[in-house]
């Protein structure tokens, strides 16, 4: 299961959407993400829905693997549609015990589950397509101007980006380290919460002392090649907007006017 | 004076209990001297906390001797000034291929370095084409590092030290965390580099059959420098090596085996060639 996290992930391709400038992405994504939350009625669905269609139609990732990022949320979204399935009040459709099903129920959980998947493939979207790298290039330089107030920037930023090279690698030690604590009869999966918060301890113990190992690998593989933070630095891939970074700009803001238009008329 | 030159090099782990009371000493590097001419190709052999690390950072400027002065290119690597201008010089290469890999692209990653000196964007593509080149690694440029192989890992981060355009790389034990093809990928590469590209190389390692190429050994025990010479000279005293539980390679320990049981084979041999020649030589005789 661990290795079906693709949030963080970069998938390699040549398409629009992967050249496109990361702040575009960000806006873009932020945008999308808003839009998604406050979305009530079948017109907004219906835009939203068009515009990750095309976003993942024109970023040549294949659905499936961005869907594969769904299944570790997949608990948290069965949680949330039951509760809103029984908890909500209101006309009553079936009768089962203590617990009814109402009609006002159904319709809030198939959006809020709309709405889970939306936001994790929407934001899985702009990682998929975004090396790490980029992105907090993306991010430094669209904060840039909190440097003035003495914000470090660019440590928040290669601090981001060397967590997200890590997530896969530690994913896989996570994954030995639990083979190996089975292979000795570990049980994860019986027990109540508490029992099983317990059984992850074996896990957590050496997961943590073998990433503060790398952290410490990694800082001296980082001094050795000559980084010394921020200043005197130059970029490998400066960011400089392109005709398509206005265009997309452009679309979101019609994105925004139209959903607003919706919002307001409708 | 040599790329790198080592006087009475001295590197100490000081441990201290609670009360700032010094616990132990080890010393690590105790009394090493070292020349290295530019454009040789040295190995440093010794087993498990022989001291070749701690020696193999300072060259680096990771550490900074306890006693003893080291110069690269004759800056002494303990003046604070020179650290840059020292990790420029003499890049290095580490043991494990994952925890050396700053980025999520190939070619971000040869170009963290440059980034680093604040090389004009121009050049930074240039020098991580040249790198990427150098170790064979061009068309690997838009891959993940994660869906690489061990071996191709490891010639990334040469790259990566290539694309600082070091006189020389310095690198400690690249090898081991590698299956025998990854292996005998880096040792290949890095070869090539010293022959084609006159870069000074500096391999540290414990697996014999890397260093016959070598121009000079050194084998390390006990922070000290116990023995050196080439290849030839220093796998001849089988004995000692042995002595110091390090293994020489398999060809010479037949021919030593030989040896000890009367066949007239030379001392030394390095390669199955050699042997076969000179067995061919006895038979004829």
């Amino acid at each position: 299961m661990i290795r079906d996290i693709t949030i963080g992930q970069y998938y390699p391709a040549n398409s629009v959407i992967h050249r496109l400038d990361p702040r575009v992405k960000l806006l873009g994504t932020i945008v999308f993400v808003v839009t998604v939350f406050f979305v009530n009625d079948l017109m907004g669905l219906a835009l939203a829905t068009v515009a990750l269609a095309a976003v993942i139609g024109l970023s040549k990732v294949p659905l499936k693997y961005m869907l594969k990022g769904l299944k570790a949320i997949f608990i948290l979204m069965i949680f949330t549609v039951l509760l809103n399935i029984f908890l909500t009040p209101g006309t009553e459709l079936v009768h089962l015990g203590f617990l009814k099903i109402t009609k006002e129920g159904l319709v809030l959980a198939g959006k809020t589950a709309i709405r889970l998947i939306y936001l994790i493939v929407g934001s899985t979207i702009m990682t998929l397509t975004t090396t790490p790298n980029h992105l907090t290039d993306g991010l430094e330089k669209a904060l840039g101007p909190l440097k003035k107030i003495h914000f470090p920037v660019h440590e928040l930023a290669m601090t981001m980006s060397i967590a997200l090279r890590f997530i896969p690698i530690l994913m896989e030690e996570t994954d030995k380290i639990m083979k190996a604590q089975q292979a000795r009869c570990a049980d994860f999966e019986s027990g109540n919460l508490i029992q099983r918060m317990k059984s992850l301890i074996p896990i957590l113990v050496p997961l943590f002392i073998s990433a503060i190992r790398r952290a410490n690998d990694l800082a001296m593989a980082m001094e050795a090649r000559c980084y010394h933070g921020g200043v005197g630095r130059t970029k490998m891939k400066p960011l400089v907007y392109a005709l398509r970074d206005y265009l997309a700009y452009l679309l979101i803001l019609v994105y925004i006017l139209i959903w607003t238009g919706v919002k307001v008329w409708l | 004076m040599g790329i790198i030159k080592a006087a009475k090099l001295f590197y100490d782990y000081v441990s201290k209990d609670e009360h700032d009371e010094i616990e132990e000493v080890i010393h690590a590097v105790s009394g090493v001297d070292l020349d290295v001419e530019a454009g040789q190709f040295i190995a440093i052999l010794g087993h498990n906390g022989s001291g070749k690390s701690t020696l193999a950072k300072q060259m680096n400027a990771l550490l900074v001797p306890t006693g003893g002065t080291l110069w690269v290119k004759e800056m002494d690597t303990s003046q604070p000034e020179n650290v840059w201008n020292v990790r420029q010089t003499a890049g290095m290469v580490f043991q494990n291929p994952d925890n050396q890999i700053i980025a999520s692209l190939v070619e971000e990653d040869v170009g963290f370095g440059p980034e680093n000196l604040g090389v004009p964007t121009e050049d930074i593509w240039k020098r991580v084409n040249q790198g990427l080149k150098s170790v064979g690694m061009l068309e690997y440029s838009h891959h993940s590092p994660n869906r690489l192989s061990g071996g191709q890992k490891q010639r990334v981060a040469i790259a990566g030290v290539m694309a600082m355009e070091p006189e020389c790389i310095v690198l400690d034990e690249p090898t081991a965390m590698l299956d025998p093809n990854g292996r005998k990928e880096v040792i290949e590469t890095v070869r090539q580099l010293n022959q084609e590209k006159k870069v000074t190389v500096i391999l540290i390692t414990h697996y014999m059959d890397e260093v016959v190429h070598a121009d000079k050994v050194y084998v390390m025990d006990d922070g000290k420098i116990v023995l050196s010479g080439t290849p030839r000279q220093v796998f001849s005293q089988v004995e000692y090596l042995k002595q110091l539980r390090l293994d020489v390679p398999q060809v010479t320990e037949l021919a030593y085996e030989l040896r000890q049981s009367g066949v007239d084979v030379p001392e030394g041999i390095l390669t199955i060639e050699e042997l076969v020649e000179s067995l061919e030589r006895f038979k004829s005789r």
